[in-house]
């Protein structure tokens, strides 16, 4: 027996629905962004309620069980987990969310005759096992438990060529038989089509597969909506795989790329792996006094920060630079690289997070223009974002990427752990300019050594 | 549910997903991609219905599988959406001078 009848069942869905929409409607503006994510946890609470209240389920300790037990790993992890490692975090939530999609599809075949929950089916499985696969590869590398370099080997094309035919005609067929063991091959082709569609994306490229297979996973559960008949699934599935295709895309115009461009370059050849050989070429390196002197008796300072500030944790000291820098009237201001981090946005949380006001955080296209007329670019723990490569080797992984023009300061100081080329592996011609010093060492202790310095001053 | 109606509904679905995203800037890239990613979780209604229609303990299993899967997915997603938009918390109150007290008091 059932506590609710059919008609409160779809109203509350239907709430379900308006509390999700209000969400993704909240989360695109800042002021509302956190009261949006609470809609939607609200939001997903009703949906979750609902089920309980309309369904005759048995088994209800065991799924309450379940329940207790997925958000007992899941809540610390996502409270505990760092800020500079919260992109392979949201990459596994992401794959775990595709991975139930594909299980429910599956244990959901035999309950229907009918060829186009079929459909839905194997289309739920396909694409689920994909999101799951591809984004443990993204989270590996990310994690870099492996490497994160393109990984392309002679025949690729052929063997995901192989896979996808393989995958079709068994969907074909679990349409046509129902049959599970059929399903269940599916499953595993499109866990091995996953790992082929990540491996060859180089390592800057990795955010924007995160968001494509947000996506994906998106699509999945709106899918098993469909096999389920069960409305609010479809509806918040096709939300999140529309929003999710329009921030793909916005986040690969960011970057100057293609989706298409992302997820096949590698395979068409187009974009060469950099080198890993560590130069012999000289470089001015600079003592943490020298760099004080330089941004003390400076009238504009642009910081440039990126990832390896954020592994070193040092933005709570680089807002304490630009403090004391400012003490001493100086102008400071951050550019922000749009993927400066490791994903879109990640830097400005980062930044936020050390109460960096948000008005000293200029965005690429207003900051550019102004680095001509700084005196000292302060490049900590970037590289791939200041890259002239983008710009002027077209063989380079991040051709054709937007960069930050600190050349055109008239002194660049970069604080760098060491002359390993950054996350795409690449060599920085700028490195090696007569306007540049380097300061080597953990951003971190850079800092707090130049921070010590200028307050000298 | 007719076929019809979830057509139409996912079709109107699609249209409000591009028009509720359209203008975000690149700053909140992050917390919306990790919010959308938080909403799909929700097939954890899929994964409870079904759990409680499993007759057979593999069946069983492998449902209860999906529901702590799906339930990672929800939960973890919200609880670091939240997180990460913390941060932005009251930021435009919060001048620079305020920003250095808050350090020195730590």
């Amino acid at each position: 027996m059932t506590l609710l009848d059919p008609v409160w069942t779809s109203l509350l869905y239907l709430a379900a629905a308006v509390f999700f929409i209000l969400a993704l409607r909240g989360l695109s503006s800042p002021r509302t962004a956190r009261r949006g994510n609470l809609i939607g946890a609200f939001g997903a609470l009703v949906g979750v309620v609902t089920v309980f209240l309309s369904s005759r389920l048995d088994n209800v300790p065991w799924i309450i069980g379940a329940i207790a037990v997925g958000s007992a790993v899941a809540a610390p992890v996502a409270r505990r987990v760092k800020m500079t490692q919260m992109p392979q975090l949201v990459a596994l939530f992401n794959g775990v969310g595709g991975g139930a999609a594909a299980l429910v599809a599956l244990l959901e075949l035999g309950h229907t005759e009918d060829p186009w929950v079929r459909v839905a089916v194997v289309f739920t499985l396909l694409v689920g096992a994909v999101s799951f696969a591809g984004s443990g590869v993204t989270f590996a590398k990310l994690q870099e438990l492996m490497t994160t370099r393109p990984v392309v080997f002679p025949g690729l094309p052929v063997v995901m060529a192989v896979v996808l035919l393989a995958a079709v005609g068994t969907a074909v067929a679990v349409v046509l038989t129902g049959a599970l063991p059929l399903a269940v091959l599916l499953m595993a082709l499109g866990l091995a089509a996953g790992v082929l569609l990540v491996l060859p994306v180089g390592g800057a490229d990795v955010p924007i597969v995160i968001s494509l297979l947000n996506a994906f996973t998106g699509l999945a559960v709106a899918a098993s909506g469909v096999v389920l008949g069960n409305v609010l699934l479809v509806v918040a599935g096709t939300l999140v795989g529309a929003s999710g295709t329009i921030l793909t895309r916005a986040m690969a115009a960011a970057m100057g790329r293609s989706v298409a461009g992302i997820l096949f370059g590698a395979f068409r050849g187009g974009s060469t792996a950099g080198s890993t050989a560590l130069s012999e070429r000289p470089v001015r390196s600079s003592s943490a006094e020298d760099v004080a002197v330089l941004l003390g008796y400076a009238q504009r300072v642009i910081i440039v920060p990126g990832y390896g500030l954020a592994v070193a944790q040092g933005q709570h000291t680089a807002a304490e630079l630009a403090l004391a820098l400012e003490a001493r009237g100086i102008e400071v201001d951050f550019a922000i690289h749009p993927v400066a981090g490791r994903m879109p946005g990640h830097m400005n949380v980062l930044l936020a997070e050390a109460n960096v006001p948000y008005e000293s955080l200029k965005e690429m296209g207003e900051i550019n223009s102004k680095f001509r007329t700084a005196d000292v670019a302060l490049v900590v723990g970037a590289n791939d974002v200041v890259n002239p490569a983008a710009k002027t080797s077209s063989g380079s992984p991040i051709y054709g990427m937007p960069i930050l023009e600190v050349s055109a300061a008239r002194q660049v100081i970069f604080l760098k752990r060491s002359m390993r080329p950054g996350f795409a592996g690449i060599e920085n011609e700028l490195l090696y300019e007569p306007q540049t010093s380097l300061l080597f060492g953990d951003a971190k202790d850079s800092l707090a050594k130049v921070l010590g310095a200028v307050k000298a001053l | 549910m007719d076929g019809m109606s979830l057509l139409t509904i996912t079709v109107l679905a699609i249209f409000v997903g591009f028009e509720v995203v359209s203008k975000v800037s690149s700053t909140l890239h992050t917390p919306l991609m990790s919010g959308a990613n938080a909403i799909h979780g929700i097939i954890l209604v899929g994964a409870i219905i079904v759990a409680g229609q499993a007759a057979e303990p593999l069946i069983l299993a492998v449902a209860l599988l999906a529901v702590v899967l799906a339930t990672a997915n929800l939960v973890g997603g919200f609880v670091v959406t939240d997180r990460m938009l913390h941060m932005f918390h009251g930021r435009k109150e919060t001048g620079r001078k305020d920003a250095a007290a808050t350090e020195d008091g730590k």
